[in-house]
């Protein structure tokens, strides 16, 4: 079975602008690959054809792909899935700067990351003498936050993040915004919520669930961002 | 070390309070109209202005006419400072609708206090 990909490449040293270029793979009948296999060989074809992968099981977040315009991973969507469709349109991530073929410059992301603090802050007087101990209940409470692998997905799904990149936070950072305050542990509760307290931080988020229906890892920001918003409302009542 | 981005000072808490809080309002204000309509099918000018030259309908119809403005210009601050970039544009787009919304708001008024 012929398969026709239409595979976005820009190259900024050479290329003016971007373009779509066709690529065709040979694929034995009744098999079926992941898109990051497809990828590899179609990159046997042209050794110029650059993008990221990493563990090729859906746990490092680096083939994170715009593919037939939804966002997710390459290493654990199967071509099978794209069929049917006419060419497989393989894109970057949208609303990341290109810096060659399917490779984004994650800058902005990371900087979003960095700006909620995604690390534990604990300011006891007295810390305990081994471990901070959570009961059961306590750790539930950040399941289905802290498994989230930062590939991106969501946040470049997201309109308010295209349109705000530098304001508004974007679904991955937020859900570990709430990570952290959902986390016993962790102390700086207020502190945490002064910074998302703005118009545009948390609040850009009208809730449209982009960010929920590309998760790789089946994780909710949207959830997570409503928990946020509640603690605000509730803090300032 | 952790960049400060360009964040807004603008309250996001008190935005989202606003818009509900008018939302509720104006669906009020909406269904007693509504529900008014239904109950009285042979409905004259007479008593359409009579409805209307009643102090607590004076003051219902403000708090609409308040929700509106509210509800309108925190929407529409969020459509422009989402979609125009250029500057001059975006003030220019922010000038136009707080125009409009304030002469709806002194319109109604008129309109409402003059009944």
């Amino acid at each position: 079975m012929l398969v026709y990909f239409s595979v976005y490449r820009f190259n900024p040293e050479t290329d003016k602008k971007p373009q779509m270029r066709s690529m065709q793979l040979e694929i034995a009948d009744g098999s079926d690959m992941m898109v990051l296999d497809a990828l590899i060989l179609l990159k046997e074809q042209d050794p110029t054809l650059a993008f990221r992968r990493s563990c090729r099981e859906g746990v490092c977040g680096s083939d994170g792909l715009n593919m037939n315009g939804k966002n997710g991973l390459a290493c654990i969507t199967p071509l099978s899935d794209l069929l049917g469709k006419g060419n497989v349109v393989i894109r970057p991530l949208p609303g990341l700067p290109v810096v060659r073929d399917l490779v984004v410059d994650m800058t902005q992301f990371y900087d979003n990351y960095e700006r909620i603090k995604p690390y534990l802050i604990n300011d006891s007087k007295i810390p305990p003498a081994r471990e901070f101990l959570q009961s059961p209940e306590e750790r539930a409470r950040i399941d289905g936050l802290y498994e989230c692998i930062l590939c991106a997905c969501c946040s470049t799904s997201c309109p308010s993040f295209w349109w705000n990149p530098d304001k508004f936070v974007g679904p991955a950072g937020l859900l570990q915004a709430y990570r952290f305050l959902a986390d016993s542990r962790d102390t700086a509760r207020e502190e945490r919520l002064d910074g998302l307290a703005d118009a545009y931080s948390v609040f850009r988020c009208h809730g449209i669930m982009n960010c929920v229906q590309v998760c790789p890892k089946g994780l909710n920001p949207t959830k997570a961002i409503g928990e946020i918003k509640s603690m605000l409302v509730k803090r300032s009542l | 070390m952790v960049k400060q981005p360009t964040i807004s000072r603008r309250n996001g808490v008190r935005d989202y309070l606003l818009v509900r809080l008018s939302a509720l309002v104006l669906a009020s204000w909406v269904l007693f109209l509504f529900g008014y309509l239904l109950c009285h099918p042979q409905l004259d000018y007479l008593s359409w202005k009579g409805l209307f030259a009643q102090l607590p309908m004076k003051v219902f119809t403000l708090l609409a006419l308040v929700g509106l403005l509210v509800h309108a210009w925190i929407g529409l601050w969020q459509v422009i400072t989402d979609y125009l970039k250029c500057t001059s544009l975006r003030a220019v787009a922010l000038g136009a609708v707080s125009l409009l919304v304030l002469s709806y708001f002194g319109a109604g008024l008129l309109i409402v206090w003059g009944v």
